[in-house]
């Protein structure tokens, strides 16, 4: 437990430094992010204790949205004013980014596995075998 | 001194004051999201900032009394944050096939986020700092601050717009992607990572590690490509 938060801290402390110094867009505890996944990768993967204490922290990810979520208490007199613009343009543009979101990657994934698929097609014409025999091993494979 | 002015002064000097109120605020929040058999709409976030704002104006204690611990809990999302490489490294196969669909679900999702948001409170007749400070609201916060500042919105007002954002999209997560007909975990979580950031992302991963680890990566993803694209946008108007 001490050791993974040891860890995780010195990410965000090497992530808050590289944000200051590079003046990258992405915040400390991104940067500490990406840093993390590349120890992960050079390691081959995390300790089993760590992967516990990890998953346990984020299982309550969303108890430390609570107190900037308090925060809004001390806006209300700006909110007040536009409040109903406000909340109607967050709840339908949010609504329209999940969509959105939601229906491009899910096209694009379509079309990137059955280019896949047919070039898997292809070899397997070039080497004689009916074209129709895919083991359907690719979801939104082409042959039905 | 009486007692009941001493417990008062204690209270509002000392952290444990606002650790205990969220602690406790937050398993009512999700006492109450297992009453409604674990639904997003009950939403525990949502809940315990409720009850905390109500509790705190009628005891008529401000904001920065309640920081004093809130503060504490605050600190954690910080390594929170780094330890999302933990679901994002054991999902990097799955990651690695999705990355056409990847990028190109957070430059859609993210443009239209941001767009949309725009469009809409103009229609509504907003003015122009609100139109300014709603434009990075699907954005994490700090890096949505950063932003507004960049472009002249009102930093303080995008965070609420940010707050509200996650928790709209952390509710409308469940419903949503079945009446569209969308049933990937990997499409679910990469596009309310893009809606929601990380309350969206905590909410996926509640119910889903393949969806978290997609819905952290497009915290990262939808940051990075909003910071470079709204102010060049900006610029060009």
């Amino acid at each position: 437990m001490l050791r993974t938060y040891l860890v995780l801290l010195i990410c965000q402390a090497a992530g808050d430094i590289i944000h200051q110094l590079a003046g990258l867009p992405l915040s400390g505890p991104l940067i500490g992010m990406v840093l993390l996944l590349v120890v992960l990768t050079i390691r081959g993967g995390a300790s089993e204790e760590f992967r516990r204490s990890g998953q346990a922290t984020l299982g309550y990810l969303s108890l430390f949205f609570v107190p900037p979520g308090v925060g809004i208490m001390e806006h209300l007199a700006l909110i007040r004013a536009q409040w109903l613009t406000m909340l109607l343009a967050v709840i339908i543009s949010t609504v329209l980014a999940m969509i959105s979101g939601a229906i491009v990657m899910q096209s694009v994934n379509r079309l990137h596995r059955r280019s896949r698929a047919r070039v898997l097609l292809g070899a397997s014409v070039d080497k004689g075998e009916a074209a129709n025999e895919c083991p359907h091993r690719h979801r939104g494979c082409p042959v039905p | 001194m009486n007692a009941l002015t001493a417990t008062a002064a204690v209270l509002s000097h000392n952290p444990v004051f606002g650790v205990v109120v969220t602690l406790a605020a937050y398993e009512a929040g999700c006492w109450i999201q297992r009453r409604c058999g674990g639904s997003p709409l009950a939403n525990p976030v949502l809940i315990s900032v409720v009850l905390i704002i109500f509790g705190l104006e009628t005891c008529q204690i401000s904001y920065d009394v309640y920081l004093r611990g809130g503060s504490l809990i605050r600190f954690l999302l910080g390594p929170a944050t780094v330890a999302l490489a933990l679901p994002i490294y054991s999902n990097a196969a799955r990651i690695r096939e999705a990355a056409p669909g990847i990028l190109a679900g957070v430059t859609g999702g993210g443009t239209v986020a941001c767009a949309s948001a725009v469009g809409i409170a103009w229609l509504l007749g907003a003015p122009p700092e609100l139109l300014r400070s709603i434009a990075p609201k699907s954005v994490t916060t700090p890096i949505a601050i950063g932003i507004s500042e960049q472009i002249n919105g009102l930093p303080s007002l995008t965070s609420v717009l940010v707050i509200t954002s996650g928790i709209v999209g952390a509710m409308l997560s469940g419903r949503l992607y079945e009446w569209i007909g969308v049933r990937d975990w990997e499409v679910r979580g990469l596009a309310t990572g893009i809606a929601a950031h990380g309350i969206g992302t905590a909410q996926m991963l509640s119910v889903n590690e393949t969806a978290g680890a997609f819905a952290g990566l497009a915290i990262g993803l939808t940051g990075l490509f909003t910071a470079i694209l709204l102010p060049v946008v900006m610029l060009l108007l």
